[in-house]
């Protein structure tokens, strides 16, 4: 997990698709991240905003009680502990740092579950920049609690009404926006999705949550690495740092996707949104919409570094269905007292199964990053059929 | 003969160059759409094949891509409409580089030729993009149309200019396909950069809504793309007699704006 080099290739995935009017923009972002990246000056002040904004570091939590449950040693990494509640704003902040430093007075952003869309106008807010959030039509029922944090906080949320009226069209319309808007505005994407340099640099910003959690486990286990390492894949940005630190060891790693959304184990090779990659499409090359309970799994596709991880075998990619994720969330909150947002849930819900399934042999040491809290899904949860509930 | 020789003959001959998009499949009488295209006057006619995320095209195309699709059009389908045409101005194919990676470039480039296209863009291909694409399309002999915008650099303009074929696609606004109220200065100078660089014919599109605009454009370019214009009153439910009305008109400006003996303006 390297640095892709100007033509943003991870093997034959990723590249810059991008119409002709944005490819000095991302050339320039490019330009910029690079710069900033090697400059101390840049990285010591995003480490402080990292510090005294979001309280990082963030914990590993051993989880006890399902643990025991489960027969193997499950370590939690608390990303739902950030400022705003999810992985989310490590990149944005990043971004936007990077934003101002290019002048830039706007940030563009699309969002699905709404964590992104949060983090951005929290970022806006924090360095003085405005920010527009797109979002679906059926995002924004979904999550009308992150909307209302958003608009809170002063961004303007647009909704979007083609297509599946989710993520996938929300990115498409964030896109048709930025082009218009390159002078002044900076789009800030929330995945390792996108044309050149997104995908690099946004997991570049991630890689603090795999960093950190390296020296984590290395105290927890005696200076050992976990046998597994886990996380859920939407466009997979939580995933990407994650591995990005234990790329280099023996530990295993799995993306878990939703059934619906499962861009890595069941896509096929295309083009969309500015990079080549793994998307669901039917027989004509027509992206299928995707559909998950969380709605930040809800995107055809993942990033093109996941998709290179996937054909060179060192990352193996799982399916979780809305219903496993659900009960997932049941599981955890009441063994350790811990509402994961559904997205995290779907990687938890594989731990259990292959726990279960004898896949994770006796005493394995797991370690799951937890992406997200799961405030903004409670009203979801609550609608639908809770598994387990005993009323 | 190719596509940009066809287009070259007509320049030389003093004509301005008219080129109308439809979306494929856009109704069950799309190709009579087409059909009074051709009797408008256009010099040829750019058909897109509809993908389900059209990035670079505003809510107009938009809508037309998704009532196409949402009616059943293909990209097989549509060329097998196209191979029964028998038009005889150029066809060029537009699309979205999924579709062609999708069914391999050497078998989407022939299947364009077997139809009668003679061209191709594919708006999200830049030219780093685009070395595999244009082998394939080379050797099928259809001319691989790239784009250059307001802010390409100087020498990256340079090598546009070289690898495209047929004509150089110069997209008028940093913005997507739709209509608009003026033609932006930035199209103008775009432009006159390429002249600076290319004797390749250079086509303006992106906004081109009115005759007003048509006859505008064509003054410093050698001729005009109209696409969302044309796709408004299809959506809207215009006849293709009424929509070939339209395109007439667009006609007539281009042509009285043709200072005498039909050469080359540079814009005062
Ligand atoms: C809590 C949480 N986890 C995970 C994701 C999925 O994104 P990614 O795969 O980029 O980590 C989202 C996206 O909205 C999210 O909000």
């Amino acid at each position: 997990m390297g640095d892709p080099g100007p033509t943003g290739r991870f093997g034959r995935y990723g590249g810059g698709y991008v119409p002709e009017s944005l490819v000095e923009t991302c050339r320039r972002v490019e330009e910029a991240f690079r710069q900033a990246w090697s400059d101390p000056g840049f990285r010591d002040s995003l480490t402080r905003l990292l510090t005294v904004h979001v309280g990082r570091p963030t914990p590993l939590t051993p989880a006890l009680r399902l643990s025991a449950e489960l027969g193997v040693h499950l370590m939690l990494k608390r990303e739902d502990l950030t400022h705003t509640g999810s992985h989310k704003i490590n990149n944005v902040l990043g971004q936007a740092l990077l934003a101002r430093r290019m002048g830039r007075s706007h940030l563009i952003a699309e969002t699905g579950a709404g964590q992104h869309g949060v983090a951005t106008a929290t970022a806006a807010a924090l360095l003085g920049l405005r920010a527009t959030v797109f979002m679906g039509e059926r995002d924004i029922e979904r999550q009308a609690l992150n909307v209302f944090r958003m608009q809170l906080l002063g961004a303007d949320v647009v909704p979007v009404g083609t297509g599946s009226r989710t993520l996938s069209d929300a990115t498409g319309e964030a896109m048709r926006y930025w082009v218009g808007r390159t002078d002044e505005a900076h789009y800030c994407a929330g995945s390792v999705i996108g044309p050149h340099p997104y995908p690099w640099m946004v997991r570049t910003f991630q890689r603090v949550i795999g960093d950190e959690a390296r020296g984590q486990c290395a105290r927890e286990l005696a200076n050992a690495v976990p046998d597994y390492v886990v996380a859920c894949v939407g466009g997979g940005s939580n995933a990407a740092g994650t591995f990005a630190g234990f790329v280099d060891t023996s530990a295993r790693l799995v993306g878990v996707e939703a059934a619906g959304g499962a861009g890595a184990a069941l896509g096929r090779v295309g083009v969309l949104h500015g990079c080549r990659s793994r998307f669901l499409q039917d027989d004509a090359g027509q992206i299928v919409e995707a559909h998950s309970i969380a709605a930040g799994l809800d995107y055809p596709g993942v990033g093109p570094e996941h998709a290179h991880l996937r054909d060179l075998g060192r990352a193996r990619y799982e399916t979780v269905s809305d219903d496993e994720a659900a009960a997932a969330v049941v599981r955890l909150a009441r063994t350790e007292g811990i509402v994961p947002a559904l997205e995290s849930a779907h990687a938890l819900a594989w731990v259990v199964r292959a726990a279960g399934a004898g896949e994770l042999p006796p005493g394995a040491t797991v370690l799951l990053t937890l992406s997200g809290r799961g405030d903004k899904d409670v009203s979801t949860l609550k609608d639908g059929p809770t598994p387990g509930d005993p009323a | 003969m190719t596509l940009e020789n066809r287009l070259r003959r007509r320049r030389a001959a003093g004509r301005k160059l008219l080129m109308p998009y439809v979306t494929g499949g856009i109704t069950t009488t799309w190709l009579d759409q087409l059909r009074a295209f051709v009797e408008a006057g256009a010099d040829a006619v750019e058909v897109g094949l509809p993908f389900s995320d059209p990035t670079l095209d505003g809510a107009t195309i938009q809508e037309a891509t998704h009532r196409a699709l949402a009616c059943g059009a293909t990209t097989r389908g549509i060329l097998d409409d196209l191979a029964g045409a028998a038009t005889e101005v150029p066809l060029v194919a537009s699309t979205y580089y999924n579709l062609v990676l999708h069914a391999g470039s050497q078998r989407f480039c022939a299947a364009l030729r077997d139809a009668g296209v003679s061209g191709l863009i594919v708006p999200d291909l830049p030219l780093g993009e685009a070395d595999e694409l244009a082998g394939s399309a080379a050797s099928a002999g259809i001319d691989l149309v790239l784009l250059a915008a307001p802010t390409t650099p100087p020498p990256r303009l340079a090598q546009i200019a070289e690898r495209s074929r047929g004509f150089v696609y110069a997209v008028s606004v940093m913005g997507t396909t739709g209509e608009r109220t003026t033609v932006a200065d930035s199209a103008g100078a775009l432009v006159d950069r390429l002249r600076r660089t290319t004797d390749r014919p250079v086509m303006v599109g992106f906004g081109i809504s009115t005759p007003e605009h048509a006859a505008h454009a064509a003054r410093s370019a050698d001729g005009v793309v109209v696409g969302a214009a044309l796709m408004r009153r299809v959506l809207d439910g215009a006849s293709p007699y009424d929509v070939g009305s339209y395109l007439a008109r667009m006609r007539r400006a281009v042509d009285q704006d043709l200072p005498p003996g039909g050469g080359r303006w540079t814009r005062a």
